[in-house]
């Protein structure tokens, strides 16, 4: 059997993949994929531990996750959708209403 | 007897339901055969109620209805139960017969108005309200029927709410109204709590058992009688009433003369035990109503205005069911109600008649020799004027002489000698509008007389079955003198009316007689005066006016009482409330309010410095963040 650890660094390794990627990428939609990496990371992070302690209780949270995902992955695509038709771009540096 | 006497509100409130709900869609035939005919049922109710009621003993009185529980709070319980006992039943019979007739009318009358399904609508809801009112077994439901009435009368007044004037005088009666019902209101609350129920059997329980103090007892029944005069437009609240007839004119004839106007008239008789109780509150409800009657009786002799005379002549009727009650006599007091609503709700619709030939003309001065173009409608007038007026063998008669003979053998000498006062004024002020109206030198305008018309039957048959009932209506109430068993009114009343301790009242057959010869001669000598005024030489008039001009000037000004209310309470307030806007709103309250708005922009000002707007630096903010929280956790 596979140890455990293997997966928790292949998951480690897939998160900060995803935390990099969102913070030097420049474009909305792959900033997003980035997300969606990350969460997919922890998910396999459940999955290890689920299989790991033999319980189901992880398998049950991957699936809430992936199901929020899902519905996130429409609301933030639709966001993505608004802000290039307001602006015509999706370019994170173009979208700063924030700034004081 | 079933029990099926609780039905009888229910009938027009279902009406009123459907036309709110559909009026507006359905044709004008079915709205007025609904909104009749729903009366009509509650009315045929009413009389097999009543008939059951008569072969019931008096001591199984009053029979109550209990619907459901409708307030329950600590030891405080209202139910939604309605009773029925002979003071209710007579109020239901007058409110749904005269009511029905005013109905059929109404589709005659106001057949041309835009608003037919509305009109409707709230005469129904009117209809549901007043039997609410009047078979409500507790206080607190009867209260609900108080405002509800008081409600269809602001929106009924204000019917025709394009017309300034008329939203004005809806709006003053409500808040006329208002400054009675904190009374009515109050003295509910004390009830409430020295009682602690709000039905009626437990109140008279209670005060007859002698748990409440005299003072307290006292108390209460003034701040009813507040109540009272603020609903049955009595001194010093019946401004609003005369205002009122700016409303259409069937809407005069039920709400404002023969049923939501005598509420308080109905509430003190139903309250009876404590005016019995508490000698110096009968005395006020007296003495009050008296000084109305008069007062009411000389604001009617200079107006010009054909309802307003009527409007003054109801305030002073009820002055003389409140004399009733004030000196014990509650069912003669009931009595004239009970008469007054045929006679008075006649009298306005056949105004009402002569205003539809005349092209909605009010002005008496632009009548005159009504007679042969009106056949159904002057004979029907003359008939109300001749039983409101006091003349024998007529409703009016009897009722009146019955209150003025109680107060006489009370003893209250100076309320008899005010009653037969008022008596002379009513019977001048009736026949001075017949001969402006009716006879003498016609002084209608030329283009009114083109459309001069008699009016259609829908209208006259409700009149000729008024007149007729304004005749045969006093003969259950005769007077003693005539049979000892005469007054069936009187002993189909007495079971729920109390009576006072001490002197029982017994006059002489021969001062009786003199009495009602007294009235007789005091209505017969109003006509005759008027007759002389106003057809024999109508020259006197003017020549008085001349004469006396300060007291024409503030009888035709109304004693300028509204105009010392508007001076006195209305612009004082109005000035308040202006006061208190400019100072307190703008400075005080908007001040506070701008300011919390402006200080939270200033400290989000501050704050927000920190934003930067680009993602990525909120990013690797949370991110340091996150770590800083884990790094925490683990060591």
């Amino acid at each position: 059997m596979i140890p455990t650890y293997y997966f928790l660094i292949l998951s480690a390794v897939l998160f900060v993949m995803g935390t990099v990627g969102f913070l030097i990428k420049k474009d909305l939609i792959t900033q997003f994929m980035c997300v969606e990496v990350m969460l997919n990371a922890a998910n396999l992070a459940f999955i290890a531990f689920a299989r790991s302690s033999s319980s189901l209780n992880g398998q049950i949270i991957v699936f809430f996750i992936i199901t929020v995902a899902a519905a996130e992955a429409a609301v933030g695509l639709a966001i993505i959708l608004h802000v290039y038709r307001q602006k015509k771009s999706i370019k994170t540096e173009d979208s700063s209403l924030m700034k004081g | 007897m079933r029990d099926i006497f609780w039905l009888i509100p229910l009938v027009p409130a279902l009406s009123t339901l459907i036309l709110a709900v559909f009026g507006e869609k359905l044709p004008k035939k079915y709205i007025s055969f609904q909104a009749c005919g729903a009366v009509f049922i509650s009315f045929l109710i009413s009389l097999y109620s009543f008939l059951g009621l008569l072969k019931i003993s008096p001591t199984e009185y009053p029979v109550v209805k209990n619907l459901f529980t409708w307030i329950h709070s600590g030891n405080f319980q209202a139910n939604l139960s309605f009773q029925f006992d002979p003071l209710t039943a007579v109020m239901a019979l007058v409110v749904t017969a005269v009511g029905f007739l005013i109905h059929v009318y109404s589709i005659g009358y106001m057949a041309e108005d835009r608003s037919y399904s509305r009109f409707f609508t709230l005469m129904n809801l009117f209809t549901f309200s007043m039997l609410v009112l009047v078979m409500a077994s507790n206080l607190v439901l009867m209260f609900v029927g108080w405002e509800g009435v008081g409600f269809c009368s602001y929106m009924l007044i204000g019917f025709w709410f394009e017309k300034h004037s008329a939203a004005n005088a809806g709006k003053k009666a409500f808040i006329v109204n208002r400054i009675g019902d904190a009374g009515f209101l109050i003295g509910m609350l004390f009830i409430l709590v020295y009682v602690g129920s709000a039905e009626f059997t437990n109140i008279n329980n209670a005060v007859a058992s002698g748990s409440l103090s005299h003072g307290l007892v006292t108390l209460i029944a003034i701040l009813l009688f507040v109540g009272a005069t603020g609903k049955s437009a009595q001194i010093p609240l019946y401004v609003w009433l005369p205002d009122a007839m700016e409303g259409p004119t069937p809407v005069s004839a039920l709400i404002h003369a023969a049923t939501m106007v005598t509420a308080g008239v109905y509430m003190v008789a139903r309250m009876n035990i404590f005016y019995t109780t508490s000698e110096t509150a009968g005395s006020i409800v007296a003495i009050i109503g008296a000084v109305t009657a008069v007062y009411a009786g000389t604001m009617a002799l200079t107006q010009n205005d054909i309802k307003r005379v009527l409007a003054y002549s109801t305030i002073s009727q009820i002055g003389y069911m409140f004399i009733g009650c004030g000196v014990g006599a509650y069912a003669a007091g009931i009595f004239h109600l009970y008469t007054h609503a045929f006679f008075k709700s006649l009298l306005f619709l056949a105004a009402g008649s002569v205003m539809h030939a005349l092209s909605g003309e009010l002005d008496m001065r632009k009548m005159g020799g009504l007679k042969k173009y009106m056949p159904y409608t002057y004979p029907t007038f003359l008939i109300g004027a001749i039983a409101i007026a006091g003349v024998p063998f007529l409703s009016g008669f009897f009722s009146k002489d019955a209150i003025l003979t109680a107060a006489f053998a009370q003893g209250q000498y100076f309320v008899w000698a005010l009653g037969i006062l008022g008596a002379v004024l009513t019977a001048f002020y009736m026949f001075r509008l017949i001969f402006l109206t009716f006879h003498g030198k016609e002084r209608i305008e030329p283009e009114v007389k083109k459309h001069i018309h008699e009016s259609p039957p829908v209208m006259t048959v409700p009149l000729s079955l008024l007149a007729f009932f304004s005749v045969i209506a006093g003969y259950i109430g005769l007077p003693v003198v005539l049979d000892k068993n005469a007054n069936w009114f009187d002993r189909f009343l007495a079971p729920i009316m109390h009576k006072g301790h001490g002197h029982e009242a017994h006059l002489g057959i021969g001062i009786e007689w003199l009495l009602i010869l007294i009235s007789v001669i005091v209505a017969l000598t109003g006509i005759f005066i008027a007759y002389f005024f106003y057809l024999k030489k109508p020259s006197i008039p003017h020549t008085l006016v001349r004469r006396f001009p300060f007291l024409y000037r503030l009888l035709y000004n109304k004693y300028y009482i509204d105009e010392a209310y508007d001076y006195v309470f209305v612009r004082p307030t109005l000035k308040g409330s202006e006061f208190v806007y400019d100072k307190f709103d703008l400075n005080v309250i908007d001040g506070a309010v701008n300011g919390a708005a402006s200080g939270t922009g200033f400290f989000g000002k501050i704050l927000s410095f920190l934003q930067t707007g680009f993602i990525k630096d909120y990013a690797l903010i949370f991110l340091l963040g996150a770590i800083i929280l884990l790094g925490l956790l683990i060591f």
